[in-house]
């Protein structure tokens, strides 16, 4: 029992379980999946795919934070993705040919690999703290997208654009299937091959990992590169669902969620390990807590208040200082635990 | 400007290396003022500065509770949105017809204890300073939207007439009383920093944390107090921006948190903390309103160009910090 309620996941879990049984209350029909034209619809599906952008900004997220990092500028990413793959698009004499969309896609994740390449290079190549050097591109980056789009909101009308956000394939959301084949590709790189490893030695100790041999500079490069282009697939897919692109608000505090979501999943912002299914969890947790709020019919201004009284639940019961301080009586159990976060904060 | 060779030159010879960010803040705002005047007519006046003051007089005050919090090497996000439930709750209490005094100061108690909260929070349960204020935002932003979600007019007569209140300093030049009222702020928090225990403590802390504790300094009592600092900061520009605006909307300030941090940075102090002074703030606060004011005056320049001159000064600005106070830090691989 001890041993299930020390679990890193076990918190996300019950969070996560407590408010789909509140769905289950509040909710007719919301665990009923159907079949509809060969789709599959449902309110737990909508959850999936509506926090479909989230998870890969989360995941991108989770491996820049584990360096000991963090990436303020997800969000402008997400913006210019979008309005550089619009502007492309509407720039096509023939809006639906495959070629051109495939072009301008290509072309916008491209761009986001280039910015969170910048991202990498300021923080590696100049040593820059991670969030200030992100908080250039933050700052800059709306600009920069709304400069694409000539301030305006650029529409397009392209039906395989549209499959990116909004289709589907094999029954299930385009954007679900996306997102799988992301993770199973960041499980893979980083659970099977060394650079998980690498990437968690860095985030604990730099310098000692180059000592090592690790090419931390390089490390970082390939992790900042990497949360660009999830973000950059984000925007492809915020854009998309509603076919047009606004510099202004797509993505709009987009990185703050999605550093909750890391947070929620109990990757530790001070770096050194990681954890892709925490992630996860925290990017359904709060996609849920949204779906939950319009569901059970709470007045939708009030989603933030939730968001935030959810947060600081989740982090409170995560720190180990309030544990101990609150909960007394189990405080000699846990004696081996403050050595080990000792040990990360000093190398952080 | 001058170039790089000849800051490190100068570097050498006189200025000690902690004082270089806040000049090179200073000649860039001289630089950009100078070229204004001559590239625009009726651009090199004194009003046009004093309107950089009356126009970020509310930026001005959130950036001096940001410094104290960035100082002890602390961030706080939630400052916009303190700043958007100051103008909310001050515009639906003064509606229910609250005497306008009596709203001031519960504004700026409420400010103050969300900033104590949030300080408290911080240190006592050890979670990160991001994570703590980033909730204080949500719940902030939260608050605002359940009061309303409809912008609230102001028509309480103190408050216009503070709004429309100017006062003549002779010749041309008049100011608003929140600028004013941003100067005193900038005063009594320049000698709270540079001449109290507090002020001393809160360098200490930012230098190390864990130094301090060993010296026996009050970490916990002075990280509480910025937040709190910080959060009364934050109400007080709420006030302010409300006599600056007349209303109450939730969705005002969005963003201003980064304002204040980039102005913090512009200004010459350290994000890690232990290094910086309140005059570099000031400086970046008018550097920023500067470039508004200069968008404006040119007329075919487009606002977004706003948000990419000020990530471009970050950009050099963090450079040089790198260059000049950085530079025998411990280096990332």
């Amino acid at each position: 029992m001890s041993r299930i309620l020390k679990h890193r996941l076990f918190w996300p879990l019950v969070i996560l379980v407590a408010l789909l049984a509140l769905n289950l209350i509040f909710t007719d029909n919301f665990f009923k999946i159907q079949m509809k034209e060969g789709h599959l619809y449902g309110s737990l599906i909508d959850i999936v795919r509506f926090g479909a952008p989230l998870i890969l900004v989360s995941l991108g997220m989770t491996l820049v934070i584990a360096t000991s990092g963090i990436d303020l500028s997800v969000g402008s990413v997400v913006a210019i993705a979008g309005a550089l793959a619009c502007l492309r698009i509407s720039g096509l004499s023939d809006q639906n040919s495959v070629g051109g969309v495939l072009g301008a896609v290509g072309l916008a994740l491209v761009l986001s690999v280039v910015l969170g390449a910048w991202n990498g290079f300021l923080v590696a190549g100049i040593g820059i703290q991670p969030i200030i050097a992100t908080l250039i591109l933050m700052v800059a980056g709306r600009g920069l997208a709304q400069l694409i789009t000539d301030g305006q909101i650029t529409t397009v009308n392209s039906s395989p654009y549209k499959l990116i956000g909004g289709g589907y394939w094999l029954t299930l959301p385009f954007g679900i299937i996306i997102v799988a084949v992301v993770l199973a590709l960041t499980a893979f790189l980083t659970r099977r091959l060394a650079l998980g490893l690498l990437i968690e030695s860095v985030g604990g100790n730099a310098e000692a990992s180059r000592l090592a041999g690790i090419s931390a500079r390089g490390v970082l490069m390939t992790v900042y590169a990497f949360c660009g282009l999830c973000a950059g697939i984000a925007g492809l897919m915020i854009s998309s669902n509603v076919s047009s692109a606004d510099g202004n608000n797509a993505g709009l505090w987009i990185e703050l969620d999605a550093i909750l979501a890391v947070v929620i999943g109990g990757t530790p912002l001070s770096g050194g390990r990681f954890s892709l299914s925490g992630t996860v969890l925290g990017a359904l947790i709060i996609q849920t807590l949204t779906t939950t709020i319009y569901s059970i019919g709470v007045p939708p201004e009030t989603t933030l208040l939730f968001k935030a009284l959810v947060v600081t639940i989740v982090c409170l019961i995560q720190s180990p200082a309030f544990r101990t301080k609150v909960f007394h009586r189990r405080r000699r159990p846990m004696t081996a635990r403050p050595a080990a976060e000792e040990k990360v904060r000093v190398s952080a | 400007m001058t170039s790089i060779a000849g800051l490190r030159d100068l570097r050498r010879r006189t200025v000690p290396p902690k004082y270089i960010p806040v000049l090179v803040t200073a000649g860039l705002f001289l630089a950009m003022f100078v070229a204004g005047g001559i590239r625009y007519e009726n651009f090199a006046t004194g009003q046009i500065i004093l309107n950089v003051f009356i126009d970020n007089a509310f930026l001005l005050v959130v950036a001096v509770g940001m410094t104290f919090v960035i100082l002890t090497g602390g961030i706080d996000l939630s400052v916009g949105s303190v700043v958007a439930l100051a103008t909310m709750l001050s515009a639906s209490l003064l509606k229910d017809g609250w005497p306008a005094y009596a709203v001031m100061a519960l504004v700026l108690v409420i400010g103050a204890v969300l900033g104590l909260a949030m300080g408290a929070i911080i240190h006592y349960f050890e979670i990160q300073p991001f994570i703590v204020t980033l909730a204080g935002m949500f719940l902030a932003r939260g608050l605002c939207y359940t009061i309303s979600t409809e912008s609230i007019p102001i028509e309480n007569p103190t408050f216009t007439d503070i709004a429309q209140t100017r006062i003549n300093l002779g010749g041309d030049l008049s100011v608003s009383p929140s600028a004013v009222i941003a100067v005193v702020v900038v005063l009594i928090a320049a000698y709270v920093l540079h001449y109290t225990r507090l002020g001393r403590n809160v360098y200490a802390t930012g230098g190390s944390e864990q130094s301090a504790l060993l010296m026996g300094l009050p970490v916990a009592r002075t990280k509480i107090a910025v937040y709190t600092i910080s959060g009364f900061c934050s109400a007080l520009g709420g006030l302010l921006f409300a006599f600056y605006s007349l209303s109450g909307y939730g969705l005002s300030a969005v963003g201003m948190e980064l304002d204040a941090i980039a102005a913090v940075v512009i200004g010459g102090t350290l994000l890690t903390g232990g290094s910086g002074f309140l005059l570099g703030t000031v400086l970046g606060v008018l550097v920023l309103g500067l470039i508004q004011t200069i968008i404006s005056f040119e007329g075919t320049l487009s606002s977004w160009w706003t948000r990419i001159f000020i990530g471009l000064l970050l950009f050099v600005f963090i450079l040089l910090q790198r260059v000049f106070s950085g530079g025998s830090r411990r280096r990332t691989p």
